[in-house]
Parts: structure tokens; C-alpha cells; sequence
């Protein structure tokens, strides 16, 4: 077992075993039992037990990927705790003063207002705060329009006909690894239905979600537009969360009908570990967009945190004249390792597909892109642009570029551009001679960079992610 | 304003300034001339304060100042400017942008507050017209696909916007056409008054004829061999510089 894994046992599980169902933590380790308990707790019907007991008999019989362009010593699954309910409110921070200040600095950098800084960092606060008021009108204004936002968990319980016909539809429970642990363990995540013909009223944050459940370490989010609907949905926030897993494994599932458009935006800032490359989390995700005639998934997606990420947001473009969009953002630095990409497979015919990614690698960082874009016998006129550019900061740092192109139809036209480029002492003098300091600058120098994706943002995400790009630059000149 | 002392300065371990002299009096407009090679783009970076130049001997005051002590950034937001022979392109960033950020770090750097971006844009919008650039380079990448000429004149706006106490020209005229040159030169002695500094680095003493110099100075082989008025840049136009070789020599 790793020292990084033993440490964070011992920190987290000093209390040792509990037995009560309601209580705390289940003990780490995993086999059938821990998984009826996980069921159990969340009181969930006999067929989601079944469900996430097929997932785990596929898992064992699974091994973890190797090829990403990614090295870390290799969890002990076995040493994990797989379900740990919200802490009580005594035993999180009191107040700010209790949290540590180095977060604390990150958040008045990105301009975050106190009391949400005490909701990020886990402050015991009362939650009466705004949310309960937004919150309010925010559901009347959904249920009106007949939108279902909710927990997995809630989901499962009130909409059981709609999770048992998606849920692993689109990210089938042995896809992969990581993707089978997560359908046996998920702890929740979100769910959304939008019914037909319904243009969400507004764009839908798991932001407003953060009080109501710890989602954690296997995060489920299912979302579903029906035929000719539309919904904008934004994951995460751009300030980073206290968080005590250093595994993360999610799924995210969508599934576009007929007509139907999906926006999917996320930021993704969790702990990347310190300067010497210690700590930080490790995040395998599987996200997976299933497409039907004439709708439309985009993602789009801006990376600065993690350890080591290993994530490929992808597109089955089944329905005919279907169109898969792929906006990225990666930057690493310090000693963070990001294998990330896009899947498009093309199925229908005149399927069309854009992948803009922008990798950015400072320090003694590894960034790679790793993408494929499959067009299928089926793909009769189906298009595909391939975009992929990488910035370096420095020389210590890596950029690697994988692409993959399988077409089985001489019809389709599959498009591949990638670029290399440093930020030059040239530019920095420039800037540095215009009078804007260092740091200033290479972050400037980075959001031009990243223009293409950043436009595709929600506007305040942009600005956000603006934001955080030079809160997570920081030191990496000089 | 700017006083250098036998200043002395290398590149990957060659010496390009070999003990340069040179005072620059408030108002006042010093041409430097002299051939390929010299180190009159040196001079400048050197000045500006650039990375991979290692100053081996004498000294710089800048206003009563230490300017060899000072960050690259703290020399331009004391007033020093350098409009660049080569003007570098930044992909992706607009121009609009990249100038506020700049104006707005001057400011700063004097206790004042960042313009609002609508007196900005005003701001910006006039002074593209002084330098006869068309507003949508406000909108496009700095320097980005700009032809040279243009990237002159971009660089003519920067200094337009910043009123920099001290402005180093390095062959802003070159590549320029009739009507650009003329542009320059209107730019340049619209901003010339007693408080403010010129020193303008060309080949060509037609540009002289425009901005009128006090001064003329020959740089060769890392220092300044012949200074004089107005007249020797018609002298060197006629001679060329081999001449003032083998005077000094
Ligand atoms: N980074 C560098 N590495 C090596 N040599 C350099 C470097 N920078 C400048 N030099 C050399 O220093 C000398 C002076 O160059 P500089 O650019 O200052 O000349 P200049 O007088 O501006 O010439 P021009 O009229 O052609 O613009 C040249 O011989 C040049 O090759
Ligand atoms: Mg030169």
C-alpha cells in the first residue's frame, strides 16, 4: 500500500469500526456485504441492490487501465471506505478560523463572497442562508416547467421508471473499471429530466446542491433531455472544496432524444497536490453523452485541479444528423498528471463532430490528449474537426498529443490540426515593458490561449475560469 | 531624465555595450544612427530592462533613480518606453485588452484606479485615429497577422495611450510607406514637449527631417563614437560611417 493511501487512512478512519447502520463510516474494504449495507443505508428498492451487486461481479473480474500517460501508485481498494455520510455539525470547522488559510487565500482571489466561502470549506453554518430563498423560487420555477432536478438518490425513490430505463444506459456498469466501482458504490449525485419540448428556464449548477449531500468520492449524475428539449447544465464551482477522498471516480450519463440539445459545462478545481507533487486527488471519470436524431451534447469542460486526471467526455452520435461538441480546457502544474480527451463515435448518418482542446503545462507537469474519433460503416457523410493545441510554460514540463482516427466509411471527412507553442521570452518583455508584472502576463497570455473554449462558457463561468487559471498559474514563472 | 555611464553590457558571453555615454536632458530628441550590428537595439532592451543581457559595468539614473536596479515592469511604470523593432504577436489576446491591462498597470503602479472600460474604448478608439489604424485592430490578437507596417504603428499607439516620460524608438520608421512615416512623425511631436524624452533609433535621416533632432549620435561597436547636431545625419547620409572610423581611430 501506498504512503499517500496510508496516510489518509489513518487520518480518516482512527475511529476504527462502527457498526451502526445509521452511524458515520463503513468500514474500509469492499465485498458484497459492504455493498447491501451501502444499499441499505440509502434504503434503496431490491432492483438498484441487484443493479449495483451485477456491477460489482463485473468489477472484480476487471483490471485498471494502464495506458493512460499517467504514473501513481496504485490504490488499495481494499483499504478504501466505500460510504461515509456528512459529518455532524461538531465535528466540522466552527468558523473560518478554523480552516486552512492557504484555501482561505485561493477564495479571496477569486473574489468568493464569506458565506459561501464557509458553505465550500465546510464551515458548520447554518444553511439558512440565501440558498434556502433561491433555492426556493429556483425549484417553483423548475417545477413549473415541469423539470426534474434532484439526487440520484431521490431519483431512484420518486422517478424509479425513468432510472431503471437510463441509468447505465449510456455507460453500461462493466464499460470499465472505474465505471464499474462507481455503479457499485455511487453515493449519489444528480439527476435531471427535462420533459419534452421544455427549455430548462435556467441554467441548472450542482452549485445549488453542494448543502443538501456530500456527494463524494462516486459521484452519479444522470441527465436526460427529452425529445426537443434543452438544458444547460454547470458542474462544480470554480473555488476548490475541502475534500477528504482522494479517489474519485465519477459517471456522468446524458442522453439527448430526438431534437434535444445538452449543454454540459464544467469546471474542475479539486486539490492538485503541493508543490513537491504531494497529496491531491485522483480523479477517473467516466462521462458519456448518448445523442439521438438531429440533438445535440456539448461539453465543455475547463481543468486546473487533481493530481492525476484520467477523463474522456464523449459523444455517441447515434441519431442521424446528431452533433458532438468537445470544448477543453487542461492545465497542469507542479507535478500533476492529466490524461484527458474526448471519444466521438459516429454512428448515424451525417453526424457531425468539433473537438477544440487546449492543454497548458507548466512546471514539471504532464499534459496529454488523448482522442478518438470513430466513424462507423453507418457514417455516411458524417464530419468530423479536430483541433488540439498545446502552451508550454517553461522547460521541465510535458505536452503529448494521441490521437486516434478509425473511419469505416470513405464518406466521412475526418479533420486533425495540432499545434505546439511556448510563451515566449519575446511576449513576456513585451508585457513586462507595457508595465504588467509577470505573473499578469502569463496568465493573460493564457486566457488568449484559451479564447475558443472560454466562449463557449456561461458567461460568469468564464470570467470565473479567467479567474482561477491565474490563481492556479501562480509561481509558475521564474 | 536619463544619464548613462559607461555602460557595459554582454549577451551569451559576448560584449555588445562597450562603455556607452550618453545624457538625455528633459524635452530634448536624440537620434542614434550607426550600422548593422551596432547595439542599438541592445541599448534599448538593456535599458527596458530585458532578461539574458548581463551588465558588467557602469551605471544608469533614470529620473534620480537606480534603472539598472529595477524590474523590467517597474521601468515602464516609471515612464520609460520601448516601441520595438520587432513588435511580437500574443495570439488570442485582443489588442482592446492587452492595452488596458497595460494603461491600467500604469496607473496603478501611481495609486490610481483602472479606467472603466467605457472611457477606455473612447480613449482608445481617439488615439487609433491619431495613428490612422483602423478601430478594428482594437479587436483582433496584438500584433496578430498585422502586416509591418502596421505593427508600427500599433506600437505608436501604445505609446499614444501610456505617455511614457522617456520613449525609445528602435527603427519605428523602418518599412514604413510615405504617408505611415508622416503619421509617426505626427504622433511623435504631438506628444513632444519639455518634459518629455525622445530617443530615436533609425537608418534613415529622412525621418530627421520630420522629427527634428537636438542631438545626433553614432553608435558603432558598442559606444557612442561621434555625436553633433541636425547636420551630421546629413554628413553620415552622404558618407556612410567609415569615415568616423578612422577619425576616432
Ligand atoms: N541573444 C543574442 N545572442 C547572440 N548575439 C546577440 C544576441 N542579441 C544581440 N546579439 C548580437 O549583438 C549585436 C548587436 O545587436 P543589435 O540588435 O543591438 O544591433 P543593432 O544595432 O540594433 O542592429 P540593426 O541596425 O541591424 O537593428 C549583433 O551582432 C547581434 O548579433
Ligand atoms: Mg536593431
Amino acid at each position: 500500500m501506498s504512503e499517500q493511501f496510508d496516510q489518509y487512512l489513518k487520518s480518516e478512519y482512527a475511529a476504527g469500526w462502527v457498526t451502526d447502520v445509521e452511524s458515520l463510516t463503513i468500514p474500509p474494504g469492499l465485498n458484497e456485504d459492504v455493498i447491501r449495507l451501502i444499499s441499505a443505508k440509502k434504503h434503496e428498492p431490491e432492483w438498484m441492490l441487484e443493479w449495483r451487486l451485477k456491477a460489482y461481479r463485473g468489477w472484480l473480474e476487471m483490471q485498471e487501465p494502464k495506458w493512460a500517460h499517467v504514473k501513481y501508485p496504485k490504490p488499495d481498494f481494499q483499504a478504501l471506505s466505500y460510504y461515509s455520510s456528512p459529518k455532524s455539525m461538531e465535528d466540522r470547522p466552527q468558523s473560518l478560523d478554523e480552516v486552512d488559510p492557504e484555501l482561505l487565500r485561493t477564495y479571496e482571489k477569486l473574489g468568493i463572497p464569506v458565506h459561501e466561502q464557509e458553505v465550500l470549506a465546510g464551515v458548520a453554518v447554518d444553511m439558512v442562508f440565501d440558498s434556502v430563498s433561491v433555492g426556493t423560487t429556483f425549484r417553483q420555477k423548475l417545477k413549473d416547467a415541469g423539470v426534474i432536478f434532484c439526487s440520484i438518490s431521490e431519483a431512484v425513490h420518486e422517478y424509479p421508471e425513468l432510472v431503471k430505463k437510463y441509468l447505465g444506459s449510456v455507460v453500461p456498469q462493466k464499460d470499465n473499471f472505474y465505471a464499474a466501482l462507481n455503479s457499485a458504490v455511487f453515493s449519489d449525485g444528480s439527476f435531471v429530466y427535462i420533459p419534452k419540448g421544455v427549455r430548462c428556464p435556467m441554467e441548472l449548477s450542482t452549485y445549488f446542491r453542494i448543502n443538501e449531500a456530500k456527494t463524494g468520492q462516486f459521484e452519479r449524475t444522470l441527465i436526460i433531455a427529452d425529445e426537443g428539449s434543452q438544458v444547460s447544465y454547470l458542474e462544480g464551482c470554480t473555488a476548490p472544496m475541502r475534500d477528504e477522498n482522494q479517489l474519485h471516480a465519477a459517471v456522468v450519463e446524458l442522453v439527448a432524444l430526438d431534437d434535444a440539445d445538452i449543454k454540459y459545462s464544467t469546471v474542475q478545481n479539486w486539490y492538485p497536490g503541493d508543490e513537491n507533487g504531494k497529496g491531491g486527488i485522483y480523479n477517473f471519470v467516466t462521462k458519456r453523452g448518448l445523442a439521438m436524431n438531429r440533438s445535440k451534447i456539448s461539453w465543455t469542460q475547463v481543468e486546473t485541479g487533481s493530481a492525476v486526471t484520467w477523463k474522456y467526455p464523449s459523444c455517441i452520435l447515434k441519431g442521424d444528423d446528431s452533433i458532438g461538441e468537445f470544448y477543453s480546457v487542461a492545465l497542469t502544474s507542479n507535478y500533476q498528471q492529466a490524461d484527458t480527451g474526448t471519444k466521438m463515435i459516429h454512428l448515424g448518418k451525417n453526424t457531425r463532430s468539433t473537438i477544440i482542446a487546449k492543454g497548458i503545462s507548466a512546471k514539471n507537469s504532464e499534459n496529454s490528449y488523448r482522442g478518438l474519433v470513430k466513424m462507423n460503416p453507418g457514417a455516411e457523410g458524417a464530419r468530423n474537426y479536430t483541433q488540439c493545441d498545446s502552451l508550454l510554460i517553461g522547460d521541465q514540463c510535458g505536452a503529448h498529443t494521441f490521437p486516434y482516427i478509425e473511419s469505416k466509411n470513405p464518406t466521412a471527412v475526418v479533420e486533425h490540426e495540432a499545434t505546439t507553442s511556448k510563451v515566449s521570452d519575446d511576449q513576456m518583455f513585451l508585457c513586462q515593458q507595457r508595465g504588467i508584472d509577470p505573473e499578469k502576463a502569463v496568465s493573460m497570455i493564457v486566457n488568449g490561449f484559451c479564447k475558443d473554449v472560454f466562449k463557449e462558457l456561461p458567461m460568469e463561468f468564464a470570467v470565473e475560469a479567467g479567474k482561477l487559471l491565474e490563481v492556479s498559474l501562480e509561481g509558475a514563472v521564474g | 531624465m536619463l544619464n548613462i555611464k559607461n555602460l557595459q553590457a554582454k549577451v551569451e558571453e559576448k560584449t555588445i555595450l562597450n562603455g556607452l555615454n550618453l545624457e538625455v536632458k528633459p524635452g530634448e530628441v536624440h537620434a542614434i544612427m550607426g550600422p548593422n550590428g551596432a547595439g542599438k537595439s541592445t541599448l534599448g532592451h538593456v535599458l527596458a530592462g530585458r532578461d539574458g543581457y548581463e551588465v558588467t559595468g557602469g551605471e544608469v539614473d533614470f529620473e534620480g533613480r537606480d534603472l539598472l536596479d529595477m524590474e523590467a515592469e517597474e521601468r515602464a511604470q516609471s515612464g520609460l518606453f520601448l516601441a520595438f523593432q520587432y513588435p511580437v504577436e500574443i495570439p488570442g489576446v485582443s489588442n482592446m485588452e492587452f492595452l488596458k491591462a497595460s494603461v491600467d498597470a500604469i496607473r496603478a503602479s501611481r495609486g490610481q484606479d483602472a479606467m472603466t472600460s467605457m472611457d477606455f474604448i473612447k480613449l482608445a478608439r481617439e488615439r487609433c485615429k491619431a495613428v490612422d489604424l483602423p478601430q478594428d485592430f482594437l479587436k483582433r490578437g496584438v500584433n496578430e497577422g498585422f502586416s509591418g507596417g502596421e505593427k508600427k504603428r500599433n506600437e505608436l499607439l501604445q505609446m499614444m495611450l501610456l505617455e511614457p516620460k522617456l520613449c525609445i524608438l528602435d527603427e519605428t520608421d523602418s518599412g514604413l510607406d510615405i504617408d505611415a512615416l508622416q503619421v509617426v512623425a505626427d504622433g511623435v511631436n504631438a506628444l513632444r514637449n519639455p518634459e518629455r524624452s525622445f530617443i530615436v533609433v533609425t537608418h534613415y535621416q529622412r525621418l530627421l527631417d520630420y522629427i527634428v533632432p537636438d542631438y545626433v549620435h553614432v553608435l558603432s561597436k558598442g559606444r557612442i563614437i561621434k555625436s553633433g547636431g541636425r547636420e551630421l545625419a546629413l554628413e553620415l547620409e552622404k558618407h556612410g560611417y567609415g569615415w568616423i572610423d578612422e577619425e576616432v581611430a
